[in-house]
């Protein structure tokens, strides 16, 4: 009897020193009725919001056979760096073979690159890479400047609402999404254009000066927008020390 | 079993040496034990993993100086922040480990504020003395205060800064959502610095509702706002169609004329509803008035209401004496007096008249209300609380009608009644409660219409209303723009109330943001011109699509403003006067003229010359000799901020000889002057 009530006990104290389980690894509900060949965007990949926000599309892709015509009912799955979430995370593709999930992004800011993925006849799977940009603080001021001081020019998109200056000009300005050329330049050649105009950089007068209008914090706000936003992506090369 | 027990305490305590030294062992033990907690402490943890990661970096001999082992703590006593937040996330400073993406090593991101000056949980929440992971961060259990979720971090900004800050998009929106969406008509909700947020939006009268609607309108309206315009502001109550009827009732009866009978003008026969198409084009309604077009778009601003159905809504007679002159029915409208001759008003009204839709009352019949529904319908608006809002004859705008929201950013959690599947957190909690409140056992709180953004901006503003917002050290406070009530005086005054000027333009601190500042217009303008654009605006900035509408003023009203205007409304800093224009030289329009198109670039922005220029971000200029004065260019151009602030055109820090011979030549461009 003595022993009976000493195991109890025992059980007792062990089950409240466990730990909550959680949810072990992902169960998929639902298994596929199709398979694809390939998986291509369809909308949504290279969008930018704030930290922790979620983006105001939704990721749209689609799933192809091998002619090149949409599957009905392929697997997809979207995989999410850490802290950025998918909802739904998997599901089916439907009959236009296209399926769209609504995705948060995580707490800090930078790119998420978010994996998309199906599964192909004979167990393989194809995936697709989408970049989505989260702005922190400082990013996020240098969009509202942007928008400020910058679109008017910069962005080539004209819309009813908010007509482009980007086609009246003799030298036409780089949309702030061409890393290619962006990146090349080091932040201080973008310090002195921004603050001392195209000529700093014997380039067009049509770039004004903003260096008496913008303090310091404004300008390095912009050029971190600006690193944010570049496509390809702006990789910092940081110094190389030696190695002892 | 009992003589195994006993020979185990023969050994161990069977004499005196035997039970000191076991006594002593257990003591040492006992001893032990606080020590070993400490030294495997879950921070211990973190700090080895960081000196492993620093140790093979390029710069690590930098990092191992300045790397303190220990508990590190910010304490701040005025500001309540114990943080111990360092003793683990040690790379906070540490702008060489920008390429490390594993927490807690990440270095902060550029932010104004010192992190030693302000700690960590001013902004992230959280439990700053804790030195545990769960304890500190903790959002799944109740903690008082959990870690602020990022996508909410901007609420900490407006703990103290009550004005609108550049980095923090989402607050600013928000503040301005909750002043819009009349959630301040029922809710008290004070700035840190105590000051009452107004709401921004007003909600008409319902006074004289009789006359303007019919009350099967009122009850469609009533049971959805949206279906009758996608813009609405008024959010959805859901009434149940005797609600809605009941309270239609009300409203009717409670209506009383607005006009001494008989004083109604014939409104005549409504014009073609074609040629009202012009006039409402002409007029720039499309500036403050949406309506949806064929695609399905909506086209036009938010100042006034949607007019897509405005068919289906207004009653013939009231909306011809409207137009004729919106202040007899509403004096606070901000709707300007057009002053729109009889030629323009028919075919107007033709045009908004012929805007109906069958379906939105084709399902509405309502029979004559009985004094028992009229009764219901005035118990219903005084609960639901519609007086907060409206203005309804015989009865008072209620106070404190809804919860105060002066603090609700830190409510404790053990006081919030959560709906049936809410997370328990605060934002969770806001998120629901504007999305779903009729979830909430016993809300009053109406259904809006938001998109998740407008939801997300809400909640942030919110959660920025906080116990320590309010307790703040007032050196750390940054007062918000406090809106000033202006009023311009005399003739002057009364028309510039009439056409509703402060609509759009600020003066002195008070008025819109869509057109121009004209606080120093004065020093700006000549006075010829602006006579003649009082009277007929021409395009200014070919790059906007809200333009300045054409009043129809007389001649001598135009120039009461002008005079107006001309005198009361010019800078301190420099005297219009200063430059005469006939002393810049030929050599001086030359140079200017240059430096236009090769130093300066204008043309980028700006058409002197129609045939060749094409910038058309900044106001053409091609009549700006005949539009500004010589010391207004001549100042805009070496400073445009001080004159105009937050103005795009950047401060191009230029000699004085520079922008005397740009003046020189932009003051040059006059064609009417040129043609004498």
């Amino acid at each position: 009897m003595r022993r009976l009530i000493c195991a109890a006990f025992a059980l007792i104290i062990l089950a409240g020193c466990s730990r909550p389980t959680q949810t072990g690894g992902t169960f998929l509900a639902v298994s596929p009725k199709a398979f694809g060949a390939a998986i291509t965007e369809v909308s949504g990949g290279k969008q930018v919001a704030g930290i922790g926000a979620g983006l105001d599309q939704p990721v749209v892709v689609q799933v192809n056979d091998v002619q090149g015509s949409p599957v009905a009912g392929a697997l997809v799955v979207f995989r999410t760096p850490g802290g950025a979430a998918a909802s739904p995370p998997w599901g089916l593709t439907g009959p236009d073979g296209q399926f769209s999930s609504a995705v948060t992004l995580g707490s800090s800011a930078g790119r998420y690159q978010i994996n998309a993925s199906t599964i192909v006849k004979g167990g393989k799977s194809v995936e697709l890479r989408l970049d989505e940009i989260a702005l922190g603080l400082q990013q996020q001021q240098g969009r509202v400047l942007n928008d400020q001081y910058c679109s008017r020019c910069h962005d080539t998109e004209s819309t009813p609402e908010r007509v482009s200056n980007h086609d009246n000009l003799t030298a036409k300005p780089h949309a702030f999404t061409e890393g290619a050329t962006l990146n090349a330049m080091s932040d201080a050649d973008l310090v002195s254009i921004i603050g001392h105009g195209g000529p700093a950089l014997n380039k067009s007068p049509e770039m004004p000066p903003y260096g008496y209008t913008l303090n310091k914090g404004d300008v390095d706000a912009l050029i971190a927008y600006i690193r944010a936003v570049a496509d390809p992506p702006y990789r910092l090369k940081g110094l190389t020390y030696a190695k002892n | 079993m009992r003589l195994k027990i006993q020979a185990w305490w023969q050994f161990f305590f069977g004499d005196s040496a035997r039970a000191f030294g076991s006594l002593s062992v257990i003591l040492l033990v006992c001893l032990a034990i606080a020590p070993a907690k400490d030294a495997f402490r879950e921070w211990t943890r973190y700090q080895s993993r960081y000196v492993k990661l620093i140790r093979v970096r390029g710069e690590a001999a930098t990092l191992q100086r300045r790397f303190q082992g220990g508990l590190q703590q910010i304490w701040m006593p005025e500001l309540g922040v114990t943080d111990r937040c360092g003793t683990c996330h040690l790379g906070l400073k540490e702008a060489s480990l920008w390429d490390v993406s594993t927490q807690p090593f990440r270095p902060h991101p550029p932010i104004p504020h010192s992190l030693t000056e302000f700690g960590c949980v001013m902004c992230h929440r959280g439990q700053g003395a804790a030195t545990g992971v769960e304890e500190a961060h903790s959002s799944t259990l109740a903690w008082e205060q959990p870690i602020l979720p990022a996508r909410y971090l901007e609420a900490s900004c407006g703990q103290c800064h009550s004005n609108n800050l550049t980095g923090t998009p989402q607050l600013n929106q928000g503040r301005k959502l909750l002043a819009r969406y009349g959630c301040v008509s029922c809710h008290v909700l004070k700035t840190p610095n105590g000051q009452r947020l107004e709401s921004t939006s007003r909600a008409p009268s319902l006074e004289h509702i009789a006359e303007k609607t019919t009350r099967e309108w009122t009850f469609a309206w009533l049971k959805n706002p949206q279906a009758y315009a996608v813009t609405a502001t008024m959010p959805n109550f859901q009434f149940t169609d005797a609600d809605a009827r009941d309270i239609s009732a009300f409203l009717m009866s409670q209506s009383t004329p607005y006009l001494p009978a008989g004083a109604a003008s014939e409104p005549g026969q409504a014009g073609d509803a074609a040629a009202g198409a012009s006039v409402y084009g002409e007029s720039f309604c499309a500036s403050c008035h949406a309506t949806v077009n064929a695609a399905g778009m909506t086209v036009g601003g938010d100042v006034g209401p949607e007019l897509t159905r405005i068919g289906s809504k207004v009653k013939p007679v009231w909306l011809a004496e409207w137009l004729r002159n919106p202040k007899t029915y509403d004096p606070d409208t901000a709707m300007p007096h057009y002053r729109f001759d009889q030629k323009m008003l028919g075919p107007l009204r033709g045009f908004l008249e012929a805007k109906t839709d069958t379906d939105f009352l084709g399902s509405v019949h309502l029979e004559p209300a009985t004094p028992e529904q009229i009764g219901h319908g005035k118990t219903l608006v005084t609960e639901r609380g519609c007086a907060s809002c409206h203005e309804i004859n015989g009865i008072k705008k209620p106070d404190n009608f809804a919860p105060e929201l002066t603090i609700v950013g830190s409510e404790s959690l053990v006081k919030i009644v959560f709906a049936p599947g809410v997370a328990h957190t605060l934002p969770d909690y806001l998120q629901a409660k504007i999305r779903q409140p009729h979830t909430f056992p016993g809300s009053k709180m109406p259904q809006y219409t938001l998109t998740q953004p407008q939801v997300d901006a809400l909640v942030t503003a919110l959660l920025a209303q906080t116990e320590r917002a309010r307790t703040l050290p007032e050196a750390l406070r940054v007062a918000g723009k406090r809106e000033s009530n202006y009023r311009p005086a005399g003739k002057a005054g009364q028309l510039m109330a009439d056409m509703n000027c402060f609509s759009c333009h600020a003066i002195n601190g008070r008025g819109g943001d869509m057109a121009p500042d004209l606080t120093f217009e004065g020093s700006s303008v000549q006075r010829r011109w602006l006579v003649s654009f009082m009277k007929n605006p021409n395009t200014l900035r070919p790059a906007l699509i809200r333009r300045m509408p054409r009043f129809n003023v007389t001649g001598a009203e135009a120039e009461t403003i002008a005079d107006y205007l001309l005198t009361v409304y010019q800078t301190p800093d420099f005297d219009r006067d200063d430059f005469d224009p006939a002393k810049f030289s030929a050599g001086d329009v030359e140079s200017g003229r240059q430096l236009f198109y090769s130093k300066y670039a204008c043309q980028a922005c700006h058409i002197v010359d129609p045939q060749n220029d094409k910038g058309y971000i900044g106001p053409t200029l091609t009549q700006v000799g005949a539009r500004l004065n010589a010391a207004w260019i001549f100042h805009w151009l070496k400073d445009p901020q001080a004159l105009r602030p937050g103005t795009q055109e950047p401060n191009r820090n230029m000699s004085d000889a520079d922008a005397r011979a740009l003046t020189a030549f932009l003051i040059k461009q006059n064609k009417e002057a040129a043609k004498k």
